[in-house]
């Protein structure tokens, strides 16, 4: 984790749930407002915070509202107000929210929101898939994603920064697995409270509706004579978060030690197949492909760390040597060529000139299973597409041939 | 607080001119007489508007009529946002981040489809919350801004656009939801219905609302121009038929007691006095049998009110 | 040409679209008006009942007295002369 850079800043390693590294950053932040309404599996990290502000560790309103749509909804009233406000969701809350969710970055309020990723229904599933994310995926919010409890506490730390930047002022979605980070205890790092507190520093808000002297009216309606521009500014935002979250990066490295980057390469640079995967399932790829090595086979993984803004360039300079890209998406778009990761992937080697063979592996829905079998069968089925020139194929891991019709 | 109009006239509006309501809006009226209420009680507002037409005609970009705080998230969920502002300035009032100290109640606005319809659920959780809010339901009995259609505070027999009162089906054949006795059943400190025409009850029942600690409701009847089919300029008038027939009953309800509005007529006068001139009524006039229908749950309403406040 | 995104830097809007509250003097809106109310000074009370309760706040009052209408955003809508205790306002056409 250090990397030649001595950390300045005390830790103290403590046993924590995903969920739980996203209620200590909530602790460590100390945010005005936090409105949230219980879902599985986000529930325990509401339930953390809320037991810590029972305690009287955080000097923090909660507010229990009646639905997903309401806490979005009193978060986006309090940020506007000047206030630093956060809630947590999954799976059936954020599509509650959703309309919310559109409001929120529209209106260019930078408010963190962990979403512990969970199926959408029907049929109801409670268990990890990326379903849920992926339909706000163009709403206007920087989404990070995290491979563990760790990365978690992490990502959580630098969303303030890089969301209340003024050249931003966008939320931002701090992503973990359902179950798999969510409820999995493993080892935290945990900074100590004041450099956390320091680092992600005072709020300032884009403007602020409180000010009686000086009123202005939040939330207008915009003719067709400005809309676009509206739209166009805030994707000028997340143009602008790239350089902001290099410099955050950057910092947070300086600071203590800890490296995040967009996208995280692993043994790509002389890779002929590269995985491309986000959040849990990086560690079980990474496993695979040191396996793999042994065997003598080119092979690496990108894990996507930021997901929004994808800055497709980046990851292009990450896998020079790649011949074939085995995309992992964890969600089914239905109805297109491919899933969202693969998607955002293909364009992107389009519209920069590479050719590059891709295939769209869909694994993991509703929770099913992946183990590092399914990573060889899935390794297995790239080598032989690469040798066979296939490419845009839409591929299923982990299917139960049980089920399959005639 | 008695108001003397002569000393306030000319006072300075809260809610300029140069909005895009409809020429007569009665919901325009009543904003104004709401802005009279604050100022003269000394309280300053910070508003949440639900989507709907007083949200529209008053937001255009760049422009804003408002002179106090104003948001606007969505439809449904204005006092889940104002909920979000109380707190927000109370966590930075205890955090000396905002220090004046002024009186402020938190306001959320929202018209009939937003309170009693797709915004209910979220009333109820800042009612029950308990917020240092109030809850204003600006009630022209239907869904005005996208065209006059039904609302659950659509009265019984009345012609809108998605329930016509066609040959078959006699327009609306529900009667109104009771969204002041759902407020009152949540246990808040007070509640009032008024009307525009009785100003001095309004603004007395207001201020009222604006300096009681904790979350407070007022319904109020506003006639809509092209949504009640009547003419331009009759807002008021109609507002006042409306109590006078005893369509629209004027109460308080105060820690647990109903009170029966002073405002109310002694003599109840025909209700084809407030049907008359609403083309949204047309039919219902030309037909005794649901005409009777339509008095007696008038009538059922008031006695209704009447018995809550104790009145003979 | 069209502007192609690279090129955009910002515009000079409000991020998020807020605006300054009391703005929309900007907007006129006499040009709406079909009929002008008319004061006839003499039967004037000077009530304020007018005043109250019209819609667009363009009834012009001073120190008490009730000058006349706003003209720039008096929508004709014969609220003041239906509510006028003392029938002073009278809406003629505009021509």
């Amino acid at each position: 984790m250090s990397d030649g850079v001595v950390s300045k800043v005390s830790v103290v390693r403590k046993a924590l749930t995903g969920a739980q590294a996203a209620a200590e950053v909530m602790r460590q932040v100390e945010p005005d407002v936090v409105a949230a309404y219980p879902i599985t599996p986000q529930t325990p990290i509401v339930q953390e915070f809320a037991q810590f502000v029972a305690d009287g560790l955080v000097n923090t309103e909660m507010i229990q509202v009646e639905s997903e749509h309401s806490a979005l909804s009193a978060v986006v009233g309090a940020a506007m107000s000047g206030a630093r406000a956060m809630t947590a969701t999954s799976s059936q809350g954020l599509a509650l929210m959703w309309e919310v969710v559109a409001i929120a970055s529209s209106m260019r309020l930078p408010i963190v929101m962990n979403i512990v990723n969970r199926a959408i229904s029907a049929p109801l599933n409670i268990h990890c898939d990326h379903s849920d994310a992926m339909a706000i995926r163009d709403l206007g919010w920087i989404m990070l994603f995290s491979e563990n409890p760790q990365e978690v506490y992490h990502n959580n730390i630098v969303a303030f920064r890089i969301g209340e930047h003024p050249d931003v002022f966008l939320p931002v979605a701090v992503n973990q697995d359902g179950f798999i980070t969510s409820h999995c205890v493993e080892a935290v790092d945990v900074f100590e409270d004041s450099f956390v507190k320091n680092f992600v520093g005072e709020y300032k808000a884009p403007y602020n509706i409180l000010d009686f002297d000086n009123p202005i009216s939040a939330g207008e309606w915009a003719m067709p004579s400005h809309y676009f521009e509206f739209r166009v500014d805030m994707k000028k935002a997340m143009d602008r978060s790239v350089g902001v979250i290099e410099k955050v990066f950057e910092e947070f490295y300086k600071e203590t030690g800890v490296k995040m980057d967009f996208f995280e390469a692993y043994k790509t640079e002389d890779a002929e197949i590269v995985f491309v995967v986000m959040n849990s399932t990086a560690g079980t790829i990474r496993y695979v492909v040191d396996k793999l090595r042994e065997k003598g086979k080119k092979v690496g993984v990108i894990k996507v760390r930021v997901y929004r803004p994808f800055v497709v360039e980046k990851f292009l300079e990450l896998i020079p040597s790649a011949k074939f890209i085995a995309v992992m998406d964890r969600a089914l778009s239905i109805g297109t060529t491919g899933s969202p990761l693969y998607q955002d992937i293909t364009s992107g080697l389009f519209a920069n000139k590479r050719i590059v063979l891709v295939n769209d592996y869909i694994y993991g829905l509703g929770g099913r299973d992946f183990t590092d079998d399914d990573a060889y069968e899935m390794y297995e089925h790239a080598e032989y597409s690469l040798k066979e020139g296939i490419s845009g194929q839409i591929v299923y891991v982990g299917l139960n041939p049980n089920l399959l019709g005639r | 607080m008695a108001i003397n109009l002569k000393q306030i006239a000319g006072m300075e509006a809260a809610y300029v001119k140069g909005h895009r309501m409809c020429a007569g809006c009665g919901v325009a009226v009543f904003v104004r007489e709401l802005f009279i209420a604050s100022k003269t009680a000394g309280v300053d507002v910070v508003i949440a508007n639900a989507t709907g037409c007083l949200e529209v005609t008053s937001s255009v970009y760049p422009e804003s009529a408002w002179k106090y705080p104003w948001l606007h998230v969505a439809f449904e969920n204005a006092p889940a946002a104002i909920s979000g502002v109380e707190r927000a300035y109370y966590a930075l009032k205890a955090k000396g981040k905002i220090k004046d100290d002024r009186k402020v109640k938190f306001v959320a606005i929202g018209g009939d489809g937003a309170s009693f319809d797709i915004g209910l659920q979220s009333l109820s959780g800042a009612l029950e919350r308990g917020h240092n809010i109030l809850y204003i339901a600006y009630d022209n009995e239907a869904y005005m801004n996208t065209g006059y259609q039904r609302s659950s505070a659509t009265p019984l027999y009345a012609d809108t656009t998605t329930a016509p009162f066609g040959k078959k089906i006699p327009g609306k054949t529900q009667t109104r939801k009771d969204l002041f006795a759902i407020a009152v059943a949540h246990g808040i400190p007070y509640a009032a219905t008024v009307s525009i025409y009785h100003w001095n009850d309004l603004i007395t029942k207001i201020q009222k609302a604006l300096t009681v600690e904790g979350p407070t409701f007022i319904l109020s009847l506003t006639p809509c121009i092209p949504g009640w089919n009547m003419p331009v300029g009759d807002a008021v008038s109609l507002a006042k038929a409306a109590v006078e027939t005893g369509y629209w009953p004027l109460v308080e309800y105060e820690n647990g007691v109903y009170k029966w509005s002073s405002a109310n007529p002694k003599q109840l006068k025909p209700i084809e006095e407030f049907l008359a001139s609403q083309k949204r009524f047309a039919k219902l006039l030309k037909n005794p049998e649901l005409l009777e229908k339509f008095k007696q749950d008038v009538i059922s309403n008031y006695e209704k009110y009447k018995k809550l406040c104790g009145v003979a | 040409m069209l502007k192609v995104d690279k090129e955009i830097v910002s515009f000079s809007i409000n991020p998020g679209g807020y605006a300054k509250g009391g703005t929309s003097l900007e907007n006129k809106t006499g040009g709406w008006r079909s009929f002008r109310p008319v004061l006839n000074k003499e039967k004037c009370v000077n009530c304020m009942i007018c005043w109250l309760n019209c819609p667009d706040d363009s009834i012009v009052v001073k120190d008490g007295q009730m000058l006349g209408f706003d003209y720039d955003y008096c929508k004709g809508c014969s609220l003041c002369s239906n509510v006028c205790p003392t029938k002073a306002i009278s809406m003629v056409p505009e021509v």
